[in-house]
């Protein structure tokens, strides 16, 4: 049933990426337990800017759970206590009156905060350039039914290639590894025929290059499957791990 | 002014074969000399700027959001169709082009629907060959459902995430080329102006959405892919960010802007339920397929559904319409949810919702089956409403969707600017008056994988004209324009949010040109729409500054351009004295309530031309013939 209630929000307030951060505090006042956390904060932007503030700044865009531009640590968990959840589908009536909630950007060596709770994730798409793709041009591709997939495997795959890239898995790791963000697209790939002739070269590359990129090693806390708003299996990081030395003891791809 | 669509001669059939056989080639040692802008990496930005690059063109690829995977398309749901007739149930290229002119109310183009559904196939055979995971039937071969408005199963589809497959695919052919270096990707960055060179699209000015800084890029050619314009209406099933302001820019450079008043209104979305909500979420259409929909027979029944027996339901889709029942096509389904909320028969806490009710299908299937097609919808309603649809009917009203006008192009997919190109959603092209579901990511990819790369060479072959930097003075003007306009909204310092206007201006469009129109709601409309934007001139409050990230400011701008441009649908609109597909002006309807074509009077497409703000546009138009197929009522009984 729709209630209205009373929240004190602790927000990480930061001006840019060199500047340091503080928390600030704000009273969110009559929200309804039917809005979503974005309208919540929503409201207290419209109230920051009619009283002369600045809002604050965090990003967002389909509010449906699916384009993984949102997130933001709640009270220490990536998107917040609902499993399965993305922030902006994560609701008001998962929060009691008077709580106090505290709010602050996904944070990882790898990713640089920009302002407030809005961050640079671009090191995830330098990782798929580094081989999260098949190298099939347009044109030329064989009719769609000539290779059949057993349906098992299709699922398989498609349960990996549901990651949203938000970001959640590096966040809630005690090492900042994007292992599950890598290990799903390598994963999916490695699954399917069409993937297969560029399986070794791609694990490599992309391990390699996210290495690089400043994201830590996996030492099997598992909070990343935990956190994973799309419940992405750390199985899919032992498939990688398998490829990665599948492909460094025996292809040619060094 | 009549326009030249510029459709090649020939029988149906061989249009695009032999358009494509008298376009002449770039030499690849050519290729290399040029660079396209396109601007909008979604189904049709992304595959464009990648098909272009591995062709061997200099691309630049903008987006608004922190990654090209974000794009709106990320977020469509249901499938993308094909003519492949895998199932063997009479589907063909024929039946899907006639299918989606019938659909659109016989207000699109012939050739190019033809071309849209020959194409279809090797869409499939693309997406297959980079590694998306369709869903597959029991043998391995690839699965289909049906959708509204056909008759027979021609959709694929990766569970409820069909969107978001195709644009990773798109997305990671995108990557490959960054790293080949051959794209460079320019995201957080918002196109604010065209730039043209003696007539010619030669590149755009954009604010650097972190920055602030207002960059010139200058190219030889620039393709706009920056999606439809629903959130004109505030409310929709569209992104936050999605906006009219790149193609409004463009209309104000001259490309002429078709039919803008041709919007879907979904049937099947969450219902609004309060002031504070920002966006409305669909519910696919394929849920149509295994839900049966239903309001009580009595006005003002508000017992609980369970309640009320079967002899006092009214299934008032599958009575009307015996044939296509809870499948006709999207414009049907909403206005007769509409009609029965009206008569006082809607359900729920707003009374403006209809049921959309899976139990005599978990009765027939099994819950696992349900399940296993709807499983993600299911929890997001779950996860929204707070309501299990396992258990309980769903409620569901029309909302906002999609929009079918856009920047007018020709067969070449060009606009009225040489130049400059528009694909995906942004177009008016493929879809006339109402858009079939699964063929907007259908209609994105075939525009960017499959027919920008060839037209695109024809327009470089003979644009004659020698390089152009962004040194160039046309580019400072455009930049000192974006600037001032820029200091001239934060200067405002008012007392009313951004936000504030645009719920405003959403409710007014709505009401009076939302889901049925009539000539004296408009005309009011329109006058409620210029005071609104006179009233934002002198009164919004935007905090912050521009160096810096101001998503405030971001908001203004496009609202700004709303505000103009939603005059424009109002003009479009009146312009239009009949009804079609998602315009329905009530003045113009069968004795069945269907919308009721004038063809003598309006099979045309209206382009508009910009005059000057607050002045009228010019109307031009571009008659339409159908030579392949025969005007009808549509009819889905
Ligand atoms: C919820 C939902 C479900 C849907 N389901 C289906 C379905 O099942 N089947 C189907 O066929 N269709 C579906 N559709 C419709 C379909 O998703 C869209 O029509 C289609 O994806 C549009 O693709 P696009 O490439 O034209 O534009 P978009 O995907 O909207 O991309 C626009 C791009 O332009 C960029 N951009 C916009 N403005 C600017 C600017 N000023 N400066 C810089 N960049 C800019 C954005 O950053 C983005 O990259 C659905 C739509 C919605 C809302
Ligand atoms: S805003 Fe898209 S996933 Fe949250």
């Amino acid at each position: 049933m729709t209630q209205t209630i009373n929240v004190t929000l602790k927000i990480w307030r930061q001006n840019g990426p060199k500047e340091k951060g503080r928390f600030e505090t704000f009273n969110a006042e009559n929200i309804s337990t039917d809005m979503s956390f974005l309208e919540m904060l929503d409201v207290v932007n419209e109230q920051l800017t009619r009283n002369g503030k600045i809002p604050i700044a965090f990003d967002h865009d389909c509010r449906e759970g699916i384009c993984g531009t949102c997130g933001a640590v709640i009270n220490g968990r990536p998107h917040g206590p609902e499993k399965a959840t993305t922030l902006c589908q994560l609701h008001m009536r998962k929060f009691k009156n008077g709580d106090t909630i505290a709010i602050e950007p996904f944070r990882a060596m790898a990713f640089r905060v920009i302002r407030d709770l809005v961050i640079d994730r671009s090191p995830l798409d330098e990782i798929i350039q580094a081989g999260g793709y098949i190298s099939a041009n347009t044109g030329g591709a064989p009719d769609a039914n000539a290779i059949p997939i057993p349906q098992q495997t299709a699922e398989t795959a498609m349960d990996a290639a549901a990651c949203i890239g938000c970001g959640a898995c590096v966040a809630s790791c005690p090492n900042a590894s994007a292992m599950l963000f890598t290990g799903a697209k390598i994963s999916q790939l490695a699954l399917l025929p069409q993937g297969r002739p560029e399986a070794a070269e791609r694990a490599i590359s992309m391990v390699r290059r996210m290495d690089r990129l400043g994201f830590g090693n996996c030492s099997n806390e598992r909070e990343c499957e935990a956190e994973c708003p799309k419940e992405i299996s750390i199985t899919h990081i032992a498939r990688m791990n398998r490829e990665f030395l599948k492909a460094s003891f025996f292809s040619s791809v060094k | 002014m009549q326009l030249d669509a510029k459709i090649p001669v020939g029988p149906l059939a061989e249009k695009w074969d032999n358009h494509r056989f008298n376009l002449k080639l770039v030499n690849p040692a050519n290729k290399r000399k040029y660079t396209i802008i396109v601007v909008g990496t979604g189904l049709a930005g992304g595959s464009a700027a990648a098909t272009l690059a591995e062709l061997g063109y200099n691309v630049k690829a903008f987006c608004y959001q922190d990654s090209p995977r974000r794009a709106h398309s990320i977020a469509a749901q249901g499938g993308i169709n094909a003519a492949k007739n895998y199932p063997n149930d009479g589907d063909s290229i024929r039946r899907l082009f006639y299918d989606t002119v019938k659909g659109g109310d016989f207000r699109a183009r012939e050739a190019n629907v033809y071309r849209l559904a020959q194409i279809s196939n090797n869409i499939i055979d693309q997406c297959v060959a980079q590694g998306i995971p369709f869903a597959r039937d029991y043998g391995g071969l690839l699965a289909n459902r049906s959708f509204g408005g056909a008759q027979v199963s021609r959709t694929f589809y990766a569970r409820g995430q069909t969107g978001q497959q195709l644009l990773i695919g798109a997305y990671s052919a995108l990557m490959r080329q960054v790293a080949e270096g051959k794209v460079n990707l320019l995201p957080r960055r918002e196109m604010l102006d065209l730039v043209l060179v003696d007539g010619q699209a030669r590149g755009i000015v954009a604010r650097n959405l972190v920055s602030g800084e207002i960059e010139s890029h200058a190219a030889d050619a620039v393709v706009l892919a920056t999606g439809g314009y629903g959130n004109a209406f505030f409310l929709s099933t569209n992104a936050m960010g999605s906006n009219v302001t790149a193609a409004f820019r463009a209309y104000k450079k001259g490309a002429f802007f078709a039919n803008p008043c041709f919007t879907q209104i979904h049937p099947t979305c969450i219902p609004v339920h309060g002031s504070y909500q920002s966006k409305l979420t669909l519910m696919s259409e394929s849920l149509r397929n295994d839900g049966r929909v239903w309001v009580p027979k009595k006005p003002g029944d508000s017992r609980s559904p369970e309640d009320i027996p079967e002899s006092e339901r009214d299934y008032f889709l599958e009575q009307k319409y015996p044939s296509f029942g809870n499948l006709v096509p999207r414009d049907v389904a909403s206005r007769n949810a509409k009609e029965q909320c009206d008569m006082g028969k809607g359900v729920g806490d707003t009374k403006i919702a209809v049921y959309l009710d899976f139990t005599d299908a978990i009765k027939r299937d099994g819950r696992g089956i349900i399940e296993k097609k709807y499983g993600n919808l299911f929890e997001m309603y779950d996860k929204i409403t707070a309501d299990n649809p396992y258990e309980t009917p769903m409620m569901i009203y029309p909302a906002v969707h999609y929009t079918m006008g856009g920047l007018w192009v020709d067969y070449d997919l060009m606009s009225t600017i040489p130049g400059l190109f528009v694909l995906g959603e942004a177009n008016f092209s493929d879809h006339g008056a109402n858009r079939l579901g699964a063929s907007a990511l259908m209609q994105g990819l075939a525009d960017g994988y499959f027919i920008i790369p060839y037209t695109i060479g024809g327009y470089l072959n003979e644009m004659n004209s020698g390089p152009v930097t962004a040194s160039h003075p046309e580019f400072q003007t455009a930049v000192t324009a974006v600037s001032d306009a820029t200091n001239q909204l934060l200067s405002v310092n008012g007392k009313r949010t951004v936000d504030d206007f645009h719920k405003q201006l959403g409710k007014i469009l709505w009401d009076y040109c939302g889901m049925s129109r009539n000539n004296q709601g408009l005309e009011k409309a329109r006058k409620m729409i210029r005071d609104l934007r006179n009233e934002f001139r002198e009164n919004v409050l935007i905090p912050g500054s521009d160096s810096e990230i101001n998503q405030s400011l971001e908001r203004a701008g496009r609202v700004a351009d709303f505000l103009e441009f939603g005059e424009l649908m109002v003009i479009d609109a009146l312009a239009r004295q009949e009804s079609c597909g998602g315009h329905f002006n009530e003045a113009y309807q069968t004795e069945e309530n269907e919308a009721l074509r004038d063809d003598d009077n309006y099979c045309h497409v209206a382009a508009w031309e910009f005059t000057d703000a607050d002045k009228e546009p010019l109307f031009h138009k571009e008659p339409l013939e159908f030579e392949n197929v025969h005007l009808t009522q549509r009819s889905y009984k």
